[in-house]
């Protein structure tokens, strides 16, 4: 198949040439993938803006022999352009781009961690809840999806049911009296139950958490993930990790504008809608 | 692989921006072939450009001496600073002949995938000249891109509190392009920078 076509999120982009950039894409279908995208970065590019991190575009590429070639790109949401206008969802958007890179291979679908981040971006972008949140929400949902489920209740070692106050990285997760490896931490009680409310979507209880849980969280969180890939996340060193407790979002220094969002259309969708307006 | 020498040539050209493995080649074919007066020229200019051009010490554009071209010059505006990513942007400016103030090279943009966090940029260096100096606007134009964004915003956290006026370089439609050829990014921050016609 020389020419194949795709919904997909832009992960990174990577200067190449004179006025290329390589774009690394985590598809629907076909999982990651490197396209070239030519020309992008002049200022002319038809579709330059679309191909940058955090948008989601309907690609179609022209197989090459090393890398693939974009040759249309329709924009999805521009979930980036929004993300970007607020340091804290930028760098906070920036590390879940790059968890997502390196849980995913090349030319292996991987759908769930595909909804996953889309569901991420349009979350922070949305604005509704704490950045800080989101990601770490995201980190270990995207940890479990690739296998490293992290127990935040019962014993991750033998399974006895919890809660239990040790917490061990190498072990899992919170681990009984009985399985508890020496030097494990003990971690807020509260801090436990807002991870395992992340882990399981539970946002009401999530949001209600106070911020130093959400501090000691964030720590376990990023703590998690470093000790699963093998090479740091290094996105993760600069998440702009504003107070929890300070009011967030409508912070008149913080240069966040809402922009409306483009409404996010699957492939048909959009495809439909572009038939029906022909 | 060729033999020493020429493979060396190959591997130090082919580790400049934008130079492929191929180019490299092609380049070092080049030079190998051309007149050796016209070789002896270019490293007298690559040495003479090591030598003699550092970073302004203000500014941080190229310099030829401790204070670049620009801030030596009394008949700029000391009242305006433009923050930009690289001294070619600087270059790109001076072009226009629109700005008259002073520049602030950051040194590239935020970018925390590939490790570049504010601390690696002249961010400080900004702030200290901006508490002493008369500046009253700062102008933000770091590139149209989504790192270049992401780090007008964060300057701009900084900046409003210290009572100065910040504005961004307007970002728009290319001029000579059809509108309907715009994506929608780019024609939706030219209806944010949409400014009044004089009547
Ligand atoms: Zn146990
Ligand atoms: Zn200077």
């Amino acid at each position: 198949m020389p020419l194949y076509r795709d919904e997909g999120i832009v992960l990174r982009t990577q200067k190449l040439g004179e006025a290329d950039r390589i774009v690394t894409l985590l598809t629907r279908g076909l999982g990651k993938v490197r396209v070239v995208g030519k020309g992008v970065r002049r200022t002319k590019s038809r579709f330059g803006a679309r191909l940058e991190p955090a948008m989601m575009v309907d690609v179609q590429c022209y197989e090459g022999r090393n890398l693939d070639t974009v040759t249309q790109a329709e924009s999805l949401a521009s979930w980036g352009d929004v993300l970007a206008r607020d340091y804290t969802t930028y760098t906070a958007a920036a590390a879940m781009l790059e968890t997502a890179d390196r849980l995913t291979e090349e030319r292996e679908p991987n759908l769930q961690q595909y909804l996953l981040l889309q569901g991420a971006l349009r979350s922070m972008a949305e604005g509704l809840h704490d950045p800080g949140l989101v990601l770490d929400a995201y980190l270990l949902r995207a940890l479990a999806i690739a296998g490293w489920a992290p127990s935040f209740h019962d014993c991750a070692r033998c399974g006895a049911e919890g809660p239990h106050r040790a917490f061990n990285l190498a072990a899992g997760g919170t681990v009984c009296p009985v399985c508890r490896p020496v030097g494990s931490a003990a971690p807020a009680p509260e801090t436990l139950s807002l991870l395992a409310a992340l882990l399981a979507g539970d946002w009401v209880v999530a949001d209600a958490s106070q911020g130093r849980h959400r501090r000691e969280g964030s720590t376990l969180a990023s703590a998690f993930l470093q000790w699963h890939l093998e090479k740091g996340v290094r996105s993760l060193r600069l998440v702009d990790r504003r107070d929890p407790d300070a009011q967030p979002r409508l912070d008149s220094r913080v240069t966040w504008a809402p922009a409306p969002l483009s409404v996010v259309k699957t492939v048909e969708e959009a495809h439909a809608a572009a038939q029906a307006q022909a | 692989m060729y033999e020493g020498v020429v493979q060396d040539l190959i591997d130090e050209l082919g580790r400049l921006p934008g130079v492929g493995p191929k180019s490299a080649q092609r380049i070092a074919f080049h030079l190998l072939q051309a007149d050796a007066i016209d070789v002896k020229r270019l490293v007298e200019v690559l040495t003479e450009v090591k030598a003699k051009v550092r970073f302004c010490e203000t500014c941080g554009n190229v310099a030829e001496s401790e204070q670049c071209r620009i801030c030596a010059d009394p008949r700029r505006d000391g009242t305006a600073i433009c923050v930009v990513e690289e001294p070619k942007d600087v270059v790109a400016i001076e072009r226009t002949r629109e700005f008259r103030g002073r520049y602030h090279v950051l040194g590239g943009a935020i970018s925390p995938i590939d490790g570049v966090g504010p601390d690696d940029l002249r961010i400080k260096e900004l702030m200290t000249r901006l508490a002493s100096a008369e500046v009253t606007e700062v102008i933000i134009a770091t590139d149209p891109n989504l790192e270049g964004e992401a780090t007008a915003s964060y300057l701009a956290r900084f900046l409003r509190p210290m009572g100065l006026r910040v504005t961004r370089l307007a970002s728009g439609l290319p001029v000579g392009g059809d509108l309907e050829y715009a994506d929608e990014v780019t024609l939706g921050r030219a209806f944010e920078g949409r400014r009044l016609l004089d009547v």
